[in-house]
């Protein structure tokens, strides 16, 4: 098996992998930028992979080959709105973030769960008829070499993936929306004196992120699992949450650690197919993300520091 | 006295407001919430055979709920209670399996291993705290995920029997099963290991309320700076902290690993004992009676939950809903005290 061989292989499996962890740790970012801490990454994936692929069986006959798109955004819009639970009890209630961020997942996976049985009648979903395929991208693919590692027998959505974290790195540095969510969660007073509405910025950062996070879990079962059960969703969040705190708060850094995360994911799957590889037992594939995570944290690799007022509730008129 | 009132208010307001909601669920979805109830009740407590398994499912939460309040207490947030728990129950197994010793001596080591191994796993996330001010939260979190997939390595790989993803039975002289307990509540998975969990009950709170160490690892969790003005050692009592909360976490590992089940099996996911643990310290206010009374509420919803489907043919996930919706609610007691202040106020007038 050549070099070449390998890389056709690893590349489009790594991107596949890694397009869910790079929409969920964005919208990480954007709820972090804001000052509110969102353990819930997880949960609002949940609810976007059950969005989507209720939303695909159910309406697979209207929308034809258009479904997987249209779930998409209907997954993105109930993440959204299923965040704005977290908002409302972590920003108006003054709730803990952390455990706001624990009683999502809990309700996530708890309500899901039980609509599928009620929807169903069993514990599992049946298999989407329509999901993402892969496909060779027009033009590109015809680039000797690099189209045949990066362009052919891909899948759009890992470059919706790259587009979408180039702009939110537009977003949060170079625009004054950008500019007043991340003063919001560096200094909240600050910014209310300036006029910036606070409340208002992290209720934005909030939904923001829980439209990402679905939007993250909808491509996720979409073009991953397939199908909805209590396992399709386990742990890509927290994953994605790391990505996050690897990529130091960062657009561009946390897709650079989407794509590695998404790179031992992948190998960890397919690794017993590949030369040299498949001498690695795979566990060190498996927790290398969040051993790395945790090293990172530390600051054996580069120090990665939080918003400062994360996790901070801001309380108008207190010092 | 009017403060101590709310303090008790506030969580039984919280699970009223869960059930309610959860009722609101049951009428929108279709369900008869009557029903529901009922079978939840008749599936806790209908029977005595129902009664030994509340108590078992509770006993392994209040530890779960222990490791969460002590490190509450002490201003700490372990939220890898999951992940201790998970390399205790390993632990607690391996020495059951591995070891031919009497009885006297072979129980009290695997739940020693099981201490330790959940008292090591809650080090490490202590240590970079109080050595490199890195947030336990994000540090636990991890480890929960090292744990799940280095235990389901070492099962797999080192452990299985030849079935291939579970240990072999413990042996009988490691095991906390009680025939005596079992034939009290008709064949229930009913052991000693509740004897244990009460018994860490008063640990806790001999150990906060009474010692020296207690009050030091308190005025921490209070006021780390007044703390360490006053001349005590912030960072050990940090470490001391994560490591007894890992303690209480890798006991509940053995709960099972030595009472429920008697192995250890490569698991898909995590067993959500640890996460209970969150909402059942919250909910007791981190003290440890507050624990134990909430850890009996939890085990009885789990249990019951299960003849939901059975005699109403309700989802049991529902009171998986219930459970977040109290968590949700005691979080945010901000606002229902706000709700009891304007309400008091109003009666004073």
């Amino acid at each position: 098996m050549s070099l070449m061989d390998i890389l056709t292989i690893v590349v489009p499996s790594t991107l596949l992998w890694a397009a869910p962890l790079i929409f969920t740790a964005l919208g990480g970012i954007f709820s972090e930028r804001s000052g509110v801490v969102n353990i819930g990454l997880e949960g609002l994936m949940v609810v976007g992979a059950f969005t989507a692929i209720v939303f695909n069986l159910t309406f697979v006959g209207t929308f034809g080959n258009a479904t997987p798109w249209v779930a998409l955004v209907v997954a993105m819009i109930v993440g959204g709105v299923f965040s704005i639970l977290h908002a409302v009890a972590s920003i108006t209630f003054r709730a803990d973030h952390t455990v706001s961020g624990v009683a999502i997942n809990l309700l996530a996976t708890g309500l899901t769960l039980f609509l599928v049985k009620m929807i169903y009648d069993k514990g599992e979903t049946g298999i989407i008829k329509e999901s993402f395929s892969k496909i060779d991208i027009p033009i590109l693919k015809d680039i000797p070499i690099i189209g045949e590692i990066f362009f052919q027998n891909t899948y759009w959505t890992s470059f919706l993936a790259i587009i979408v974290a180039v702009i939110a790195w537009y977003v949060v540095f170079k625009t004054p929306f950008g500019l007043r969510l991340r003063s919001v969660g560096e200094h909240p007073m600050a910014a209310d004196t300036m006029g910036i509405n606070v409340t208002k910025m992290r209720y934005l950062g909030v939904i923001i992120s829980g439209a990402l996070g679905g939007l993250g879990g909808a491509v996720y079962a979409q073009s991953i699992t397939s199908n909805f059960s209590h396992a399709t969703i386990s742990g890509q969040g927290f994953m994605a949450l790391a990505a996050m705190i690897f990529g130091k708060w960062h657009p561009l850094g946390a897709l650079g650690a989407g794509i590695f995360f998404g790179l031992a994911q992948s190998i960890s799957i397919i690794g017993s197919s590949l030369p040299f590889l498949k001498e690695i037992p795979s566990v060190y594939l498996l927790i290398a993300p969040y051993v790395l995570t945790i090293l990172a944290l530390t600051g054996f690799i580069g120090r990665a520091d939080a918003p400062k007022a994360s996790g901070t509730h801001y309380i108008k008129g207190s010092r | 006295m009017a403060k101590r009132l709310t303090g008790l208010l506030t969580p039984i307001i919280a699970v009223l407001l869960g059930i309610i909601v959860g009722t609101i669920i049951m009428l929108v979805s279709g369900y008869d919430p009557v029903a529901a109830y009922t079978a939840l009740w008749n599936g806790a407590f209908g029977d005595i055979y129902y009664v030994g398994e509340v108590i078992r499912q509770f006993t392994p939460y209040i530890l779960a709920g222990l490791a969460v309040a002590f490190a509450f207490r002490v201003g700490l947030f372990n939220i890898g209670v999951e992940g201790q728990f998970i390399v205790g129950w390993l632990a607690a197994v391996w020495v059951g399996v591995a070891f031919d010793l009497p009885k006297i001596i072979h129980l009290p080591l695997a739940i020693l291993a099981s201490i330790v191994a959940g008292a090591i796993w809650a080090f490490i996330p202590g240590l970079l705290k109080a050595r490199f001010r890195v947030h336990e939260v994000i540090v636990t979190i991890m480890m929960n995920y090292v744990a799940l997939h280095a235990t389901n390595y070492i099962i797999r790989n080192y452990l299985a029997a030849k079935s291939g993803d579970k240990t072999e039975p413990i042996h009988q002289t490691a095991s906390l099963r009680s025939e005596w307990l079992e034939s009290l509540t008709d064949y229930s998975r009913l052991h000693w290991g509740i004897v244990l969990a009460i018994a860490c009950c008063f640990i806790m709170w001999f150990l906060l309320e009474k010692t020296t160490r207690g009050f030091e690892l308190r005025a921490v969790g209070f006021n780390q700076d007044a703390a360490q003005y006053a001349g005590m050692n912030v960072n050990r009592n940090i470490i001391l902290s994560m490591v007894i909360s890992g303690a209480f976490a890798g006991l509940a590992g053995a709960m099972d690993g030595l009472g429920t089940f008697g192995y250890a099996a490569v698991k898909g996911g995590f067993t959500g004992v640890g996460f209970e643990g969150i909402a059942i310290a919250l909910l007791g206010a981190n003290s440890a009676l507050g624990v134990f009374f909430s850890a009996i509420l939890f085990g009885a919803l789990k249990v019951g939950s299960l003849n939901m489907p059975l005699e109403a043919g309700v989802p049991n996930e529902l009171v998986n809903i219930i459970i977040a919706l109290i968590v949700f609610f005691v979080a945010s007691s901000y606002i229902i005290r706000v709700f009891l202040d304007r309400f008091n106020k109003k009666g004073v007038k």
